[in-house]
């Protein structure tokens, strides 16, 4: 039996820039903010396919999700803050994934994991959407068919950088109201 | 001993004319009846006490557009599994009135499979309990497995065509 | 989405005085591994009726197949069964090798159980583990895929990919087993034995585990013959029919294993029925690696040119090595016409194609038969009368990937 031993290399996430003085420091709300929500973000696993079980080995022991913060997955729509779609959504599923999106509470993001639902992958066939941008919009599309564990991480910490620099009035900006409206979004 | 040239012994002395062309391609016998017997025969099979053919493996569905007259055929796969012997046994029906009864009284195994049939190449299955689309939606109003649909979905307009070899 | 659940189920007239509850158990539940939909009629917590729906991910893999070329159509077989893909390719191939009547050596036979058995472990790995994360045991999950882990590097050696695999070519392997590869097997086969005693002793004989699994999700061997069901499910109700001994290929007349087979077809013995297949698939890997040793080692495909690449420096300095080249990859070869039925032992039972060739490039027709679209149907009838939360466990132990269901 080896000895029990403490992790003395414990990783501290940097603080943001600000201005320090005796027992206060100041910086701005967006970036409090974001570097809270960027550390405890919720993914909500919509796995269909393939790309799935590469989501499995990427929550087990070997290669890690939860030491990213998402150590607990939620599998309802209302308490999760990022959609990461996996796997090929065919024609009779995509209503099902409009519905789930529209059910999810600002703020959220999408990430398309996989070649099948980023562009349709390998099936162009007359059952298979050409890619979620086509009913959702998508922050990160992660390449690949299936993408290594390793590549799902690094599209998660795309995800983590976009959460941790996104100004706190994006949500209500015109600009974000016509990307929705521009999918038929109110 | 079951062997491919005593089931078909056993066939032609019980419906004689009923079925014809045998041909044994990679050592599997296939033979072929007309549609109206079909059940005739897969009762026969399934029933008699020698044969023992009580396994369905699969049903299936080939498109000829070319044979006129016979452009559906529905193809049984039957399985003895006690002693590991299989036989083909296939049913032609016109694209015109593609009705064929269906098998879901002797097998249980047919009730998705002739579904997915009808779903995919129109066969209409006389007597199926819950004859409706399985694996496209529900408002698809064509049978996209037949030769003539195209595999790609002709409403993209992003994809050029030249490009990709169409 | 009232829309979406009239689309199998008929309404009567009365129900709003009806008793019983209708519940959607909908195509995105955590534990539905794959997309199925279920409308359940619930009195209280009693299942009454279900409706299942499947389709959710249709990829018209038939009707892709119609338009590729033989060695083109491996990667969508890979799609399949995707815990287990190297039993798919496998599969095709000999399918096409049986259509061109090739004739394959000891070696490339023995590398293929290899390969084979190793997915086969893969796969009850993951279904076995996933039982244990729906009655609520998730440790099991985590020890097992470790293992997993290192089966994926021995694919990755071979083939370069994980899941995947696209493994082999028709006619035997791209390339030859490295020695990387079978210190990776050394290792595998000394390390495994160890955790999968851990798993089974935390299952096995754990009563929460027991009560929560005997006597539910049970199917009698006659229905289950009538539904079509092969593979464990099938071996767990007590009839020993495997494709491995019934209809033998790739050379397993040659090994020595026995098939397990379960008494009741509950979910407990489904269970067990697994765990015994992992045992029996890590004696099949050692007797192949005892066998390969007496053996030619340099041999590692078949010897038909007309189908199997040559090599890279031959094409470039050899001009029948050019035009082999040439007429595999446009096409140009000569494929006998006729139809072929092979199958093989999948992961979850008798995986068939019914390949029909007219001589083209690509063939005319190409029907899988896909095991978990088969006895899928038996669902209603196995949860009938049964509770919410064993429905759920059954549909976990039945083993349902969604790409093979929906192909």
């Amino acid at each position: 039996m080896r000895p029990v031993t403490h992790n003395t290399k414990v990783k501290v996430v940097e603080a943001p820039v600000g201005f320090t003085g005796e027992g206060f420091f100041t910086t701005k709300l967006s970036e409090a903010i974001g570097l809270a929500r960027s550390n405890s973000i919720w993914p909500l696993p919509f796995a269909t396919s393939c790309c799935g079980i590469e989501f499995m080995a990427t929550m087990a022991a070997h290669y890690d999700l939860a030491r990213f913060g998402s150590e607990r997955l939620s599998f309802s729509p209302r308490q999760c803050d990022l959609i990461m779609v996996m796997g090929t959504i065919s024609k009779k599923m995509a209503p099902v994934l409009r519905q789930v999106y529209l059910q999810m509470a600002e703020p959220r993001w999408v990430m398309a994991v996989g070649a099948c639902a980023s562009s349709g992958g390998i099936f162009d066939t007359y059952s298979v959407l050409q890619g979620i941008d086509q009913v959702i919009p998508v922050d990160v599309y992660v390449p690949g068919c299936p993408p290594r564990p390793e590549a799902i991480i690094d599209g998660f910490m795309r995800i983590q950088d976009l959460v941790r620099a996104e100004s706190i009035r994006r949500r209500e900006s015109d600009q974000y109201k016509e990307l929705l409206n521009s999918y038929g979004i109110q | 001993m079951l062997s491919n040239e005593y089931i078909q012994k056993k066939l032609v002395d019980k419906f004689g004319e009923a079925v014809f062309q045998f041909s044994e391609p990679y050592g599997m016998l296939t033979f072929e009846a007309d549609k109206e017997n079909n059940l005739k025969v897969l009762t026969f099979l399934k029933e008699d006490p020698e044969l023992m053919f009580t396994y369905l493996n699969d049903e299936t569905v080939v498109h000829y557009p070319d044979a006129k007259g016979k452009e559906l055929a529905v193809v049984y796969l039957l399985q003895n599994i006690y002693a590991g012997i299989r036989v083909r046994f296939k049913v032609y029906t016109d694209i015109q009135k593609p009705d064929v009864f269906t098998a879901t009284s002797l097998f249980e195994t047919a009730n998705w499979l002739e579904r997915e049939a009808y779903d995919f190449f129109g066969v209409n299955f006389v007597g199926h309990p819950n004859l409706i689309r399985i694996m496209n939606v529900e408002e698809m109003d064509y049978h996209p497995l037949r030769k003539e649909f195209p595999l790609e979905d002709q409403t993209r307009i992003d994809k050029d065509d030249d490009m990709f070899g169409r | 989405m009232n829309q979406k659940q009239k689309q199998n189920i008929q309404l009567p007239e009365g129900s709003l005085g009806k008793q019983t509850s209708t519940l959607n158990l909908g195509p995105t539940h955590p534990a539905t591994h794959g997309v199925f939909q279920n409308i359940l009629e619930m009195d209280g917590e009693r299942i009454i009726d279900a409706v299942p729906t499947v389709g959710f991910i249709h990829r018209a893999f038939e009707k892709i197949a119609e338009h590729r070329a033989y060695y083109q159509i491996t990667p969508l077989t890979d799609r399949l069964n995707y815990c287990s893909s190297p039993i798919n390719n496998m599969g095709w191939h000999m399918t096409v090798e049986k259509l061109i009547g090739a004739n394959l050596p000891k070696r490339v036979d023995y590398m293929r159980v290899i390969i084979m058995e190793l997915a086969r472990i893969a796969d009850h790995l993951v279904c076995n583990s996933v039982i244990g994360v729906d009655t609520g045991a998730f440790s099991g999950f985590i020890y097992v895929f470790e293992f997993r882990e290192l089966i994926y590097e021995i694919f990755e050696e071979v083939c370069g990919s994980r899941l995947t695999t696209n493994i082999g070519r028709i006619g035997g392997f791209e390339r030859n087993f490295t020695d990387i590869v079978f210190q990776k097997l050394d290792h595998f086969l000394k390390t495994f034995p160890k955790a999968m005693e851990e798993f089974e002793t935390l299952f096995n004989r754990n009563r929460i585990f027991m009560e929560r699994t005997i006597g539910v999700g049970g199917i009698e061997a006659e229905r289950a013959l009538n539904y079509g069901f092969t593979g464990p499910n099938l071996r767990a109700t007590g009839i020993d029919y495997d494709i491995r001994t019934a209809h033998p290929y790739s050379s397993y007349q040659d090994f020595d294993f026995s098939v397990p087979v379960g008494t009741t077809g509950d979910l407990y013995d489904r269970f067990l029925v697994r765990n015994a297949e992992i045992w029996e698939s890590v004696s099949l890997i050692k007797q192949a690696l005892q066998k390969m040793k007496d053996l030619d080692p340099s041999v590692f495909h078949a010897d038909i040119p007309d189908f199997y690449l040559p090599e890279k420096e031959d094409v470039y300095t050899k001009m029948e090595a050019l035009i082999y080249h040439f007429k595999i990859v446009m096409g140009e070869t000569d494929i006998p016409v006729g139809e072929v039925y092979h199958s093989v032992e999948g992961g979850n039972g008798e995986l068939g194609f019914y390949l029909i060739s007219d001589g083209g490039r690509s063939p005319y027709r190409l029907h899988f038969r896909r095991p978990c679209f088969i006895y899928y149907q038996a669902y209603p009838e196995i949860i009938k009368g049964s509770m919410l939360s064993d429905a759920v466990i059954t549909m976990s132990s039945l083993n349902l990937i969604a790409g093979e269901l929906d192909a």
